[in-house]
């Protein structure tokens, strides 16, 4: 895709772990060939459960990791292997919120130093302007200009996200990299980061990665999802349509495993519970990483434990990795599907 | 219900006497519990809804000072010796607190942990206690039993330890458990499974459970009847479809328009948010806690503490102005 805002090509990131003297060098293959791209403006949620690496793909995009292999373009520029010094310029550019808005905030620095940090660093701004800034950055995120004289410690933990959002949009970056930036925070707290997160976008019209755990977060926030499992991902579509017509069989159990604050609706729920746990990143399984999990392995086998599964589009830029699905045959469904989508599909 | 409940708390108050002050966490709470029942209590963080179900076996810290009565079967539990006590825990009340990660010992393999109470409670030899507990942990799910019992803690997953934990909490088929936060810290697909376990404990040995979580999602999944607690206080109880279909309190709409809907989400709006904190412990008014984020306060919601106030067949809300709507 030209154009694109943010692009990731066959993406790896392994770690050795043991000792070798203890006969070790074993390797944790914590992203393993992950490809997307963003569009400008575009809002791309990456969910996925703990252990299938998507913070880990955040991390080698801010380059806070070194990746493996693979490639990672920022407006079209290959950063993959930039140096530090190189990288600098380009960091306006690509900022972060990381999930902990108690670690992720200087103790030493008040707030309205640490959100007018960046502007400080890219020369951006200084003296009066700095300050003139700054208190547009607080009021826009909903905080009162005082605050700029606080400390991190004596702020709640929604008012230190906004201070952390405020901070990573200083710069006006073209790409804003989210890891699970509201699951710290209370029900009544997340409400309003997740408002004011789409009311910014909207308005500065960032691109944005957001990665998350959460389903129903990503379908309120996001144009288009990737999920992963396992190092990899194995189905990207456009939101309304992965909620809608799921194909990947571990998409569909993810969705069904979903609760709904709804009595009614949740408890007439088909719901698949997947057999045993997540495969240890150390020796994934041959074949489809999911097979061992899937249950719809009796139909896939013996194929899913010789060939790997790849992304292939279904229409429409839906990407599914299964052997089970492929242009004009769709998955086997496993969950129901609301009447809505099923009434669209007919006319 | 007509008959007895099975537990009956009343006037549950909860203090920590800090350096800081006095911090009342839990503030004149009543409830009730009926045999084979899961009682949800939901609330967000610091609401008070851990610390009311760890008082009710006593396992806070000696800087806790408890009052109310708890009456289980014929006793009073905040009353109770420490023998009696001890006779209770893990035999007639089980609990399984949030962290799998932390709440099982690393130096004792999982079947020794298991076979504790058995042994203490029950008296089982050592070889019968083993039986059991592969028993046990076949009731769970857990496969391959024989081998497992022989493991540590840190050669299962998370979604395996919480297994165990809830095997060594209803060894002794106890007529409660209690659960705090037992999905947490799992991902949805173990967490799916974890539900169902325990709908199917409660099924088989008529356990009856009460479920503290902040996810009204897992409520909604498994609940017969609802708590909402906030800042230490009782702010709405209803049956689950009653609070779901009509909830009364401003609080509970709150958070019921705060939560994304899966399925629904992008016709979402717009998330309701709630303005303000969470207040501290420390400082709880004497007038309605909510009504500094409140829509509907008045000069009546700060001045006094609003009663529990019946607004249907089992319903009791704790404020001045019900409605079903967020602004009055």
């Amino acid at each position: 895709m030209n154009g694109a805002a943010l692009e990731v090509d066959g993406l790896k990131k392994h770690f050795p772990v043991g000792s070798r003297l203890a006969g070790g060098g074993q390797v944790v293959y914590a992203v393993d060939g992950v490809s997307f791209s963003i569009a400008p403006g575009e809002m791309l949620g990456l969910v996925g459960e703990s252990g299938s690496g998507k913070s880990t793909v955040g991390n080698c995009i801010l380059r806070l990791l070194e990746p493996t292999d693979g490639t990672i373009r920022l407006l079209g520029t290959d950063i993959t292997h930039l140096s530090r010094r190189a990288m600098r310029p380009l960091r306006r550019e690509l900022h972060m919120v990381f999930q902990d808005p108690y670690s992720s905030l200087n103790p030493r620095m008040t707030c309205g130093q640490i959100v007018g940090e960046p502007l400080r660093m890219h020369a951006i701004a200084r003296g009066r302007e700095l300050d003139d800034a700054v208190a547009e950055l607080f009021d826009k995120v909903g905080l009162r200009a005082e605050i700029r004289f606080r400390y991190p410690h004596e702020l709640s933990g929604g008012q230190r996200q906004r201070v952390g959002l405020a901070r990573a949009l200083s710069v006006e970056p073209s790409v804003l990299i989210a890891d699970e930036p509201v699951s710290a925070l209370d029900v009544s707290v997340q409400a309003s980061i997740l408002n004011l997160l789409r009311d910014l976008q909207a308005e500065l019209g960032f691109s944005c990665l957001f990665i998350t755990h959460d389903l129903g977060t990503v379908e309120y926030l996001c144009d288009r999802v990737a999920v992963m499992y396992l190092g990899k991902i194995v189905e990207t579509a456009r939101t309304e349509e992965l909620f809608g017509d799921p194909q990947h069989p571990y998409t569909q159990a993810l969705l069904s495993a979903a609760v709904v604050p709804d009595p009614e609706v949740q408890r007439k729920r088909r719901r698949i519970v997947l057999e045993g746990d997540i495969p240890s990143p150390m020796a994934p399984p041959s074949g489809c990483a999911f097979r061992t999990r899937c249950p719809l392995e009796h139909e896939s086998a013996p194929r899913s434990h010789e060939e790997e599964p790849l992304l292939g589009d279904i229409g429409g830029g839906h990407l599914v990795a299964c052997h089970l699905v492929g242009p004009g045959r769709a998955a086997p469904r496993l969950i129901d599907v609301p009447a809505d989508v099923l009434e669209a599909r007919e006319a | 219900m007509s008959a007895a409940p099975l537990l009956e708390v009343d006037d549950l108050s909860v203090r920590f006497d800090t350096d800081a002050g006095t911090v009342h966490a839990v503030d004149k709470m009543s409830f009730t519990l009926a045999e084979r029942e899961v009682l949800g209590i939901v609330g967000e963080s610091g609401c008070g809804k851990s610390v009311t179900a760890m008082s009710l076996l006593r396992l806070l810290p000696p800087t806790a000072s408890i009052s109310g009565r708890a009456r289980f079967d014929g006793n009073d539990l905040l009353g109770a010796s420490s023998r009696r006590l001890r006779r209770i825990r893990g035999n007639e009340i089980g609990f399984v607190f949030q962290e799998p990660m932390t709440s099982l010992n690393p130096v004792f393999t999982v079947g020794r942990q298991v076979e504790e109470s058995l042994r203490t409670h029950r008296g089982l030899s050592r070889s019968a206690a083993r039986k059991r507990a592969i028993e046990l942990l076949d009731l769970v799910h857990i496969p391959a039993p024989e081998r497992r019992v022989r493991e540590y803690p840190h050669q299962l997953s998370g979604g395996m330890r919480q297994r165990v934990m809830i095997a060594m909490a209803v060894a002794c088929e106890p007529k409660i458990l209690i659960a705090d936060e037992p999905t947490t810290a799992l991902d949805v697909t173990i967490q799916a499974g974890i539900l169902d376990l325990m709908r199917e404990l409660r099924e088989r040995l008529g356990t009856a459970i009460i479920l503290i979580t902040h996810n009204l999602g897992v409520v909604a999944d498994i609940a017969d009847r609802v708590v909402v607690m906030y800042a230490g206080r009782k702010a709405e109880e209803a049956p689950v479809r009653e609070l779901f279909a009509r909830p009364q309190h401003p609080y509970t709409i709150g958070l019921l328009g705060a939560i994304p809907l899966p399925g629904a989400a992008s016709k979402q709006d717009r998330l309701r948010e709630i303005p303000g904190r969470v207040p501290s412990l420390a400082e709880l008014p004497n007038h309605c806690a909510f009504a500094p984020r409140c829509p509907r306060a008045d000069e009546l919601t700060r001045s006094e503490v609003p009663p529990l106030r019946s607004v249907g067949p089992e319903h009791l809300v704790a404020c001045f102005h019900p409605g079903g709507e967020w602004t009055q």
